[in-house]
């Protein structure tokens, strides 16, 4: 009777599973999700937690408090009232450790520190959050703009077809990298401005690629019957087109966040991207250059951060292309 | 009589064959040529027709999923023939249709009772506490367990989806239910119980069958009236119960195909000759005039028109008078 097919979700999962390296990716992935949202409790100048005077706070969210160098003074003077916990990286991502600038590697600087004394654990860290926000929020509103404009041009056909196909044709036809440049230009850069400008030079793919499984649902005889049922247009896009295109995007917004982590790497390292003030990858490999000769940490590091995420993005993405590629299914 | 609930008019419609790299229409298949219908309140309406005649695009006008060409269609007294699909919206709960192949006429990424409650759903009907109730008693009805409400197409057998196909036609009890070849893609075994479904359902809510198939021993079974189509066109309309009386040579032919469940059977069978001509270039004059072992020059040149022949009996042929009801059908008759 009820035969032992599964979902098509677990039937994907299934397929994606075979292949080791993107679950390897899948991890790194999720340990750099974790590390981003924790970063201020990995690394930071400021102890987690503290009791002064028997008082209880978490200094790391309150930046007027004392630092840890400071509190190192004022705990050789104190009564001994005086008790916190360390971050595992005691240094946050602008603190300027004079004392030992240019550091390579050690015990101290576990990756060493650059040309201003700030350790790099610490920046390559917050700089995750970076890449990590750049590259969800981009793609996310590259992948709106991309799924409204292919469900309409997919399933109303004729005037919007054409039109919006034009468009898309338009956009890549432009050399997107300097498009973006251009229009940073204008607005002047921001991490804000850089998503922005990112999701809406990104969504022609997502578009194609939704406006082609629409054409191939809409003739199927379900349509035709929620047609007969009275749905609207709207519910048909919805609710019985795109779940049928949402496997398709998803291998595509996995690339997509490949690239556009690297397109604000490199904005960042040409000096458009985040204020120079907050850490970024692309600003790491920038700054990196002045001491190219006697710093190979301040290069490899923040290179092999950027190597590292971009690649795990594309083999997940690969591995979901091939899992929803039915040729595959065995 | 009572005003027919469905009434077809010289219903037209062709599909552009484009070609060239101008994209332009160089040839037209005529799918449906001028096809006149009524189909009384109650009443089953077999269509029955070789693959490629025409009844399932005479189907999908009717339901307004393509747009006629020429050709009126008024359904329950209203034109709805170039009505605007949103006009149409409430039209369509009174309007349902039943699809041929289960497995494409599901969406596979929703669960049954989402996809039965969805008609009630879209036109507003019920509250969704009510909804899921009407869909679990409809469950019942149409013979499925309570616990597939939750579950997906895909966990169903073919039989067991065109239960759910006709559960989601007939939640908002539509006057009309399109029955588009609604076993032929089902096993033999289980044909007979969903034919006695729909016969079920037709007498409990009182409905009207369009019944669409190409098999005619499955429609005679349901129908109180059959129309035979050809090439686009009706080429015969006679009672269910009278199939052995039909005339038209056509007609005689499917009826000579029946198989008989009887080895030692032994009869005549009319083996048409050459194949079905091409809905591009349809021939002249009667449509069937190529393959007809009575054709003569008349036919070549002159269309016959749908006539009455007998008490419920209709027929294009020119020679309808003349012809005889098959010796194959008496024998049927008498077993």
């Amino acid at each position: 009777m009820v035969n032992e097919r599964q979902t098509y979700a677990s039937m994907i999962w299934r397929q994606f599973k075979k292949s080791r390296l993107a679950v390897v990716s899948l991890f790194v992935v999720a340990a750099l999700v974790v590390i981003a949202l924790l970063a201020p409790f990995i690394a930071n100048e400021r102890p987690i937690l503290m009791r002064h005077a028997g008082e209880w706070s978490m200094p790391i969210f309150d930046k007027a408090s004392l630092t840890l160098s400071e509190l190192d003074v004022i705990k050789d003077s104190s009564s001994g009232d005086l008790w916190f916990i360390n971050p595992p990286i005691p240094f946050g991502p602008t603190t300027y450790d004079l004392d030992s600038v240019l550091s390579p590697p050690t015990k101290k600087h576990l990756l060493g520190t650059d040309g201003d004394g700030r350790d790099i654990v610490s920046q390559l860290i917050w700089g995750s959050r970076i890449s990590l926000s750049v590259g969800v929020v981009a793609i996310g509103i590259a992948a709106i703009i991309g799924i409204i404009f292919g469900l309409l041009a997919g399933y109303f056909g004729g005037w919007a077809d054409m039109i919006i196909s034009r468009l898309i044709e338009i956009m890549t036809c432009f050399p997107t990298f300097f498009l973006i440049l251009t229009v940073l230009a204008f607005v002047g850069p921001s991490i804000f401005n850089i998503m922005v400008v990112i999701g809406i030079t990104g969504w022609t793919g997502i578009a194609r690629l939704v406006r082609g499984e629409c054409l191939k649902v809409r003739g199927r005889q379900f349509v035709h019957a929620a047609v007969v049922s009275g749905a609207r247009d709207g519910r048909i896009m919805w609710r019985h087109i795109l779940p049928h295109a949402l496997a398709p995007v998803l291998v595509s917004v996995s690339f997509g966040v490949a690239s556009a982590i690297l397109a604000e790497a490199a904005l960042s390292f040409l000096g458009f991207g985040v204020p120079a003030s907050t850490a970024s990858w692309g600003s790491m490999l920038s700054e990196a250059q002045e001491y190219m000769d006697i710093g190979w940490w301040l290069t490899l590091v923040p290179g092999s951060a950027i190597f590292v995420t971009i690649m795990a993005y594309n083999l997940i993405g690969e591995a979901l292309r091939d899992a929803i590629d039915p040729n595959m299914k065995t | 009589m009572s005003e027919s609930l469905l009434n077809i008019q010289n219903l037209t419609k062709g599909f552009p064959i484009r070609g060239g790299i101008l994209g332009r229409e160089v040839a037209r298949v005529q799918a449906v040529r001028g096809v006149d219908i009524s189909i009384d309140r109650g009443e089953v309406l077999g269509l029955v027709g070789e693959s490629g005649c025409g009844k399932s695009t005479l189907g999908m006008l009717i339901l307004r999923l393509i747009d006629p060409d020429a050709g009126k269609i008024i359904f329950d007294g209203q034109d709805i023939t170039t009505m605007p699909q949103s006009k149409l919206r409430p039209i369509r709960k009174s309007m349902q249709v039943v699809f041929q192949d289960p497995y494409a006429s599901l969406n596979p990424r929703m669960s049954v009772g989402d996809i039965i409650g969805e008609p009630l759903l879209v036109h507003k009907v019920t509250s969704s506490k009510e909804r899921r109730d009407r869909v679990m008693d409809l469950l019942k009805l149409v013979g499925l367990n309570e616990k597939a409400y939750g579950r997906y197409p895909h966990e169903f057998s073919g039989g067991q989806r065109q239960r759910v196909g006709i559960a989601r036609a007939i939640i908002l009890t539509p006057k009309l239910v399109i029955a588009d070849e609604p076993v032929s893609a089902l096993d033999v075994s289980i044909r007979g119980e969903i034919l006695n479904l729909l016969e079920d359902l037709k007498d409990r809510f009182s409905l009207t069958y369009l019944f669409i198939s190409h098999d005619l021993k499955v429609v005679e079974h349901i129908s109180d009236r059959i129309a035979v189509m050809y090439l686009g066109q009706i080429m015969e309309m006679f009672p269910a119960s009278e199939l052995c009386e039909a005339r038209h040579p056509y007609t005689q032919a499917l009826v000579s195909a029946i198989p008989v469940p009887d080895p030692d059977a032994k009869r005549e069978r009319i083996v048409l000759k050459g194949d079905v001509p091409s809905p591009i270039d349809p021939p002249s004059g009667c449509s069937f005039h190529p393959r007809c072992p009575y054709a003569k020059d008349v036919c070549k040149s002159q269309e016959p028109q749908l006539d009455k022949y007998g008490d419920g009996f209709f027929a294009a042929c020119h020679f309808i008078d003349e012809m005889k009801a098959h010796s194959v059908g008496s024998e049927l008759a008498s077993k």
